[in-house]
């Protein structure tokens, strides 16, 4: 057990470098997923569109390969820093009777409460929209919606194979109908408030933690963690927003509109 | 004319460090605004002695906020209100009359209470034994043109030399973290020539003995620069950081 790299992630630091890599990659995660979740708002077709691309046309072992691989950075990270808390609380187990911040932000000392917030969150969000096992909330429960499998649109024109119309799941439809119960969406915009506070003190202290940091990127990065949180929290909300206040509607044709709808049931049937 | 205060100190008593503390409350007098915290306590402490009582144990040595000796939280911050300033650098003048005023011991697990607010601080002793040195010959000082530093680099150091070891960012860290003791320790050194040679063998050694020692690890919240009385950088951290990194990719693919 003294090979570097046990010693490398017994130390306070390495196991807070392998945290800070991993939120990298979350960080990065994070991002690519809100710009995948906005396209929403360019139409039901292109949503569904994306979806099959991510599910069909990548490789699936890409597509594996890609969640385990967040899977094992967010086991990383929690090990890490459920490791590294209990370390940090046996160091210091009593407070002071005046105990007060002199200039520690809210967001750096609240890092484990959203942190834990965070992880149920993230367990609730693959259930409910990847596993889709949440109960009462299922997606093809009759009379919540109609049909789940909607013809797949590229550039406005259906895609066929062998003359038949490729078809694809619904996301835009499963993502409205989720939104549409509100403690989802009450859940969904507190945890994405929540990331804004991880990533406003995270952001900037990932650089510190890897030594790319001094008095001037200091300033810098922490203004740049503020706005990363808030473009963040902002892009993740709107959907929700815009599914409450009736912006974002169901489409069973899947953006096809009224008269190719037709012909989908006519398939259909 | 010299304005004066009636003070209540709520000062941590414990009697060893096999025994549990409590706070105990004093009124004091006519504590003059140009005296320093130290003598504030002194004066308390004249009184518990014609009381007949044991005075209040604290630590202090030079009282010209060079030694580290000093070391007490006051109202919850370490060295109290005044920045960049030790406990005996501190001036009543800051307080104000009416003032109940908490004076606590250093509350770190490395740091046990030994008395009153007097901590047992030996684990930056084997910190520095670790790797706070160099192995180089150290007779005589050799020429100062021997060996040309950049003027900035010698800033650096000597901005790094200016800790004093007196542990308030232990005290001020919510996690009881040594880092930027360490790291004041590794920058002064990994940056000038003469500690470079052995720049990463100290950066492992030091750190492996900082988290022996039980110190918590570092969230970079910044409470430890805030409270610093010599203002040893978060900068100092980073390098700290960047160093055992270097060092520990190089470990992993030494040549074996
Ligand atoms: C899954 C539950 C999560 C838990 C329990 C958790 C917990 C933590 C904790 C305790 C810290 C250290 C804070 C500190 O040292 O002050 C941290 C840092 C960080 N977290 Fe998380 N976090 C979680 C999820 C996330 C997510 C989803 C992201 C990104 C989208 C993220 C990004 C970061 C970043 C960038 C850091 C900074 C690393 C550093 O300080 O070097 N975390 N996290
Ligand atoms: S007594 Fe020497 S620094 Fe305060």
């Amino acid at each position: 057990m003294s090979s570097p790299f046990c010693n490398f992630i017994r130390s306070t630091i390495g196991r807070k470098i392998l945290m800070a890599l991993t939120g990298l990659v979350l960080v990065l995660f994070v991002m690519g997923h809100m710009l995948g979740n906005l396209q929403i708002f360019l139409g039901a077709e292109v949503i569904n569109a994306y979806a099959y691309q991510l599910h069909y046309e990548l490789p699936t072992a890409a597509l594996w390969g890609i969640r385990l691989f967040l899977l094992a950075c967010v086991a990383v990270h929690i090990w890490a820093a459920v490791s590294l808390t209990l370390d940090n609380k046996r160091a210091r187990p009593d407070s002071y009777a005046a105990e007060k911040p002199v200039q520690a932000t809210y967001a750096s000392r609240t890092m484990r409460i959203s942190g834990v917030i965070l992880l149920a969150f993230i367990i609730f969000h693959i259930a409910h929209y990847t596993a889709r096992v949440v109960p009462g909330m299922q997606y093809e429960e009759p009379g919540v919606l109609s049909p789940t499998e909607v013809p797949l649109v590229k550039g406005g024109e259906m895609v066929l194979k062998d003359g038949q119309p490729v078809m694809t799941f619904n996301v835009n439809d499963m993502m409205v109908a989720g939104f549409q119960v509100w403690w989802v969406s009450a859940f969904y915009i507190i945890a994405t408030g929540l990331l804004c506070m991880h990533l406003a003190h995270g952001v900037s202290s990932m650089f510190q933690t890897v030594g790319l940091r001094n008095k001037i990127w200091r300033k810098r990065l922490d203004l740049v963690a503020l706005a990363y949180g808030w473009v963040v929290f902002i892009g993740f909300a709107v959907i929700p927003l815009a599914v409450l206040t009736g912006l974002l509607q169901m489409d069973p044709t899947g953006g096809l509109g009224e008269e190719v709808a037709a012909i989908t049931e006519t398939i259909q049937k | 004319m010299e304005k004066t205060m009636n003070l209540t100190l709520k000062v941590w008593r414990q009697k060893n460090a096999a025994t549990d503390g409590q706070f105990v409350e004093y009124p004091l007098k006519d504590v003059s605004e140009d005296s320093s915290f130290l003598e504030m306590l002194d004066i308390l402490n004249e009184e518990l002695v014609e009381q007949g009582k044991e005075p209040v144990a604290f630590d202090h040595d030079c009282r010209e906020g060079i030694c580290g000796t000093c070391s007490m939280t006051i109202n919850g911050t370490a060295h109290g209100p005044q920045r960049a300033t030790t406990a005996c650098q501190l001036h009543m003048r800051h307080f104000h009359d009416g003032q109940t005023i908490t004076i606590e011991p250093w509350r770190a697990k490395p740091f046990p209470v030994m008395k009153d607010l007097i901590v047992d601080r030996t684990p930056f002793d084997r910190i520095m034994q670790a790797g706070g040195f160099i192995t180089g010959r150290a007779g005589s000082a050799v020429e100062a043109n021997a060996m040309p530093i950049p003027k900035g680099t010698a800033d650096y150091a000597m901005d790094a030399a200016a800790c004093i070891g007196c542990g308030a960012c232990v005290a001020a860290c919510p996690n009881a973290s040594a880092m930027l003791f360490t790291a004041a320790k590794v920058a002064h050194m990994n940056s000038l020539p003469q500690g470079k040679p052995e720049k990463d063998r100290r950066a492992l050694a030091m750190v492996t003995t900082m988290d022996g020692e039980g110190f918590g690890g570092c969230t970079n919240i910044g409470e430890c620069e805030a409270v610093c009385p010599k203002e040893i950088s978060l900068d100092m951290i980073a390098q700290l950081n960047r160093d055992y990194a270097a060092a520990q990719v190089k470990s992993f693919f030494k040549a074996v």
